[in-house]
């Protein structure tokens, strides 16, 4: 991704309604490290997401992704595995902001759940738009507000808060 | 024009005359709650890494509940770190191992109307209750807050639930929310306030009221909130605080609000929801007879004064049926206490309940007393996750505290109210 919030045919992965936050990090490894809990992502739906997924693929998921804990290892272990995005119509409210605290892209896209698994996607996060590489569809999305932009391309808000204060 | 209550603290939060939903507002934070799981251990790193201390220890609020009482070395590096920070920082207001963070907020009067408040958990929308604009954060968030003491806020809209009637006996705030879920589903309250009116919230005590906005985060909402009034700051005073005038932040009444769900209390009957989600909802005969091994009375929704009284009302002259077992874990120390001495918890323990800690415990998996594989539970907290009580494939069912004492004694899924007549 570069700084405009541009993705290119990227990998999806996709996903029903109400992917929680359980399921993106289950509790029973809370207590561990980032990387032990990311290696559990997922494996209550998909047991091979964690095997497959590769650097810049994207999740296109339903209604409700990340609904659920605020314990933001649930996006931390999407950004481990190098998911650069994820499409829904909709997400849990705090997850939405830890994804962008860690620079991942979260994109409210009502037509998310219509993209399917193995195909590849375009995205631009400014001007709010999907296209989908394999038929030509194009999907619109609400483009992300500024200030988060920002924020997500710094590389998440511990950055973006390090150049405040350097200033 | 007129304004919501959550407009009003936000307007006010951010230094604005006004401010409408969908505006993305930066706001000074009033106060900060962190527990030990999403606070020290994740925050410590980040404020070292921006060079930083803590913007104003008196407006810092930790506690200590999810890895308490450490149960192995991991834990007790996390209670380490977070009892360290607490020095480290200066922080006024710490409460190590004293129950569960949202009930010790409340109960030790750090929550007044109009105030806006951050909380490092999913169920901060709890302390919405007491009529200040409360939300739950991430840890990276929170560590933005805790190095500049402010945050930014999409100013959400309201969505009206107007609760009318009388409460029938075996029925209580958690029905009203289990109710909730299964009509608006998980997202039917997105990113929104849920604002609760009517003529029985005026009747509830603070702890049903904490019920009630507790359960906003299950159907995705950003908090809930309850106006302030007499009850508001009766529980303020006697947890040895001055309370805030609450008559400023009251939604005008032509305020615009997204949608009004009405509830007639006195028409419902106790609710369970059934595995893996709160949505999945339905009065308790649809699932009359499902065995249970576990019955679990715990966590910020289900484990306060008033829920162990529930549980004592139907375990009174009771026992817990052989083969299942009724874990209760109270809230806080302070309701222990109470508990302790009028004669409550001789009621529990006599039913044979094994008495657990007051903290988060079995509730998200991380304390004593989580599932083993296939095990059926039912329990009076707040979620029922797929794999959040233990293993992947354990059935946990939600209800209130007299449906799952009553469970614990029948050991399997009964109606609580034929233990009540």
């Amino acid at each position: 991704m570069n700084t405009h919030g541009l993705i290119k045919g990227a990998k999806v992965w996709a996903f029903g309604d109400y992917i929680d936050t359980d399921v993106l990090a289950p509790g029973l490894y809370m207590k561990s490290s980032t990387e032990v809990i990311a290696s559990h992502c997922l494996e209550t739906v998909e047991p091979d997401f964690v095997k497959n997924v590769n650097k810049g693929d994207v999740i296109c998921a339903g209604k409700s992704f990340g609904i659920g804990s605020s314990r933001e290892q649930a996006a931390q272990s999407l950004v481990y595995h190098g998911v650069a995005a994820v499409l829904a119509p909709s997400f849990g409210g705090i997850f939405y902001r830890n994804a962008i605290n860690h620079g991942l892209m979260t994109l409210i896209c009502p037509n998310a759940k219509q993209i399917t698994a193995g195909q590849h996607i375009s995205i631009d996060a400014t001007a709010g738009s999907v296209c989908i590489q394999e038929t030509g569809v194009q999907y619109s999305c609400e483009p992300m507000p500024k200030h988060l932009l920002a924020m997500m391309v710094d590389g998440g808000l511990v950055p973006h808060l390090q150049r405040r204060f350097a200033n | 024009m007129a304004e919501t209550s959550a407009q009003k603290i936000i307007a006010h939060a951010a230094g604005l005359d006004k401010v409408v939903p969908g505006e993305i507002v930066t706001c000074s934070v009033d106060l900060a709650m962190i527990h030990d799981s999403g606070g020290p251990r994740r925050v410590r790193p980040i404020l070292e890494k921006l060079g930083v201390g803590v913007w104003d220890p008196d407006k810092v609020v930790l506690i200590s509940d999810h890895y308490v009482p450490a149960v192995d070395a991991e834990s007790a590096q996390i209670l380490d770190v977070t009892r360290k920070f607490a020095t480290e920082q200066g922080l006024p207001h710490f409460y190590d191992m004293q129950g569960i963070c949202h009930v010790v907020l409340a109960e030790r009067g750090h929550l007044k109307p109009g105030m806006f408040v951050v909380g490092g958990d999913s169920h901060s929308p709890t302390g919405g209750a007491f009529g200040c604009f409360m939300f739950g954060i991430g840890a990276t968030d929170m560590a933005g807050v805790l190095a500049t003491g402010e945050t930014w806020v999409r100013v959400p809209e309201t969505v009206r639930v107007e609760v009318t009637g009388g409460m029938p006996k075996g029925v209580s705030a958690k029905d009203v929310m289990l109710a909730l879920c299964a009509r608006l589903g998980m997202d039917g309250a997105d990113y929104q306030v849920i604002e609760y009116t009517g003529d029985t919230i005026s009747t509830l005590p603070m702890s049903e009221r904490m019920t009630l906005c507790n359960m906003a985060a299950e159907l995705g909402a950003q908090t809930g909130i309850i106006a302030g009034d007499k009850t508001t700051a009766e529980f303020i005073r006697n947890a040895g605080a001055e309370p805030s005038d609450f008559g400023r932040w009251l939604t005008d009444p032509q305020a615009l609000v997204r949608s009004t769900h009405q509830i007639d209390i006195a028409a419902l009957g106790p609710q369970v929801a059934a595995p893996h989600s709160p949505a999945n909802s339905a009065p308790v005969a649809e699932v009359e007879g499902v065995k249970i091994d576990q019955a679990y009375i715990g966590a910020c929704t289900g484990a306060k004064l008033i829920d162990l009284r529930m549980a004592a009302e139907i375990l009174e002259g009771r026992d817990v049926a052989k083969g299942a077992r009724l874990l209760i874990a109270p809230a806080s120390q302070k309701d222990t206490a109470v508990a302790a001495a009028d004669g409550t918890l001789a009621t529990l323990t006599a039913a044979g309940a094994i008495m657990m800690p007051s903290g988060c415990g079995a509730c998200a998996g991380y304390g004593a007393g989580v599932l083993a594989e296939h095990e059926v539970c039912i329990a009076s907290t707040a979620r029922n996750f797929k794999g959040r009580m233990g293993a992947t494939n354990s059935q946990v069912y939600l209800g209130n505290p007299y449906t799952v004492a009553a469970a614990a004694v029948a050991g399997e899924i009964k109606d609580p109210r034929e233990f009540l007549r």
